[in-house]
């Protein structure tokens, strides 16, 4: 399966080569599609490509990262 | 008139075009998709005077909605009132205040009804026969009442431990209510899921493109209701953003086609401080806007991360608003003002708008003297539980005048005695 989100950088996360340490730790692709940093916070656009479990795994460890913040691109219109 | 103007979905981003579908993010670039329009085809043709002649409803303004030709979802809806706030006005010292009380809007009692019979209408269109949305209120009651409405199947989904008022008030229209075990993002997530497998127009999520275009019809109306001109300032709660861009949309489209003056509109935008990403960035003065857990009792404005958050601060700036943001104890304050000066129980999004209101005119960053619109977008009759503490409770006497007659006393009442 493949997932798109948005992963949102907080200034002590933005400095750090978590996306790097996502593919390290699970064995999943990635692709950077879109990305911007500054003012001590990055945004970028990803997708997380691999078998549906460890994809899955792998957006939990995301979420559980400190001053990270995990949008699925499909839901991050929802409001009401 | 019936020829569609709509000319194709665009990448508010990257300005990649796509076609008319049920879609909404941009393979490229994953920015999101706007309808967009050839203006051009309507100069001298959408005039006052057609507008005038139609019934009174949003549809009034139909070429300038994503459908094609008629609604078959909503055609009542829209064209609340525009109240002239005189009572607050004197509270307030200002010059010139309007309500546009969506608080009233057909059939649901908020401005979604607008959103929803757009994004209906188009998954009509499309060939969808059921519908559904992820909501924790206003919205999963719009989408079950007007599917109803239709004869569309409907599905709303919701946290599980969602409040019973909320629940019935989408349960009564026969919708089918799924409680999501879980939090408020745990139902998002699989709502997306839900929406690629089963085929189903999830209003905001796939069709999300046409349902936020129906935010428009708001300040059609209002300038329509102001006599034709745009306001010079209007104030409006922020959630997502998405309804403080489409007001700047429609006041630009018709200056564009000619039906009002350039009044240089100020856009403003109001939040809870329990959940203001959008306002914060506003008064920090970046575009970036940081992610937060929202923490307040303005529910239907409590979107952490907002999607629509980069563009509402856009709007904001370019047009020379300002943003703002109040406690929960100023939400409830306001939403008593509001009611106790106008008669309009707003929902709490509505004491957000007003209180954000009060406190740019005390800062000076809404003038005095020029026009301000103020948009209530929901009723207080479905968030009671957060005036309930707020409002005086009955006095209780036997069924005697003599009792009466002191309690008139003590309350200083003359009889004609």
């Amino acid at each position: 399966m493949k997932i798109r989100v948005y992963l949102n950088f907080n200034q002590q996360t933005v400095t750090e080569p978590i996306i790097w340490r996502l593919a390290k730790e699970f064995e999943v692709m990635t692709n950077i599609r879109t990305a911007e940093v500054r003012e001590g916070m990055g945004l970028v656009g990803l997708e997380i490509e691999g078998d549906q479990d460890v994809v899955e795994k792998a957006i939990q460890w995301l979420d559980a990262q400190e001053g990270v913040h995990v949008e699925p691109i499909e839901q991050n219109v929802v409001e009401g | 008139m019936s020829e569609t103007i709509v000319r194709a979905l665009k990448c508010r981003e990257c300005g990649q075009e796509y076609a008319i579908e049920p879609t909404h993010v941009c393979e490229f670039c994953f920015g999101p998709l706007e309808v967009v329009y050839d203006y051009d085809k309507l100069q001298g043709k959408f005039t006052r005077e057609l507008i005038e002649s139609r019934r009174q409803n949003m549809w009034r303004y139909k070429e300038l909605l994503p459908i094609d030709g008629e609604p078959s979802v909503g055609a009542q809806n829209g064209f609340t009132p525009l109240v002239r706030a005189k009572n607050l006005e004197k509270v307030l010292g200002v010059s010139e205040l309007y309500i546009k009380n969506d608080s009233v809007c057909y059939p649901t009692l908020s401005f979604k009804d607008r959103v929803v019979s757009v994004a209906l209408s188009k998954a009509v269109e499309f060939g969808f026969t059921t519908v559904a949305c992820a909501s924790t209120g206003n919205l999963a009651g719009s989408v079950a009442a007007n599917a109803a409405a239709a004869g569309l199947e409907s599905y709303v989904f919701i946290p599980h431990d969602l409040e019973q008022g909320k629940v019935l008030g989408a349960g009564i229209f026969g919708t089918k209510i799924i409680g999501i075990q879980g939090k408020y993002d745990d139902v998002n997530r699989l709502c997306s899921e839900v929406a690629g497998k089963y085929g189903w127009a999830f209003v905001n999520v796939n069709v999300r493109p046409f349902y936020a275009e129906g935010s428009k019809s708001l300040g059609y109306e209002v300038m329509e209701q102001l006599g034709w001109k745009a306001p010079k300032h209007i104030v409006v709660p922020m959630a997502s953003g998405s309804l403080c861009t489409k007001v700047d949309k429609s006041i630009k489209e018709f200056i564009k086609l000619g039906l009002i003056e350039d009044a240089g509109t100020a856009v403003y935008g109001a939040q809870a401080t329990g959940c203001s990403p959008i306002s914060k960035s506003v008064k920090d003065g970046t575009d970036m806007i940081h992610p937060v857990h929202a923490d307040t009792i303005a529910k239907s404005l409590a979107i952490g991360n907002p999607a629509d958050g980069f563009y509402a601060n856009r709007v904001i700036r370019d047009s020379g608003g300002f943003a703002e943001d109040i406690s929960d104890a100023e939400v409830i304050a306001a939403m008593k003002l509001l009611a106790e000066t106008e008669g309009i129980f707003a929902e709490t999004a509505g004491g957000v708008t007003l209180g954000c209101a009060m406190k740019m005119i005390e800062s000076g960053k809404l003038p005095r003297d020029e026009s301000i619109v103020l948009c209530i977008t929901g009723n207080g009759l479905k968030t009671q539980e957060a005036v309930v503490d707020a409002i005086e409770k009955p006095r209780i006497i036997a069924a005697s005048l003599k009792e009466f007659d002191l309690l008139a006393a003590a309350d200083g009442v003359l009889n004609k005695d």
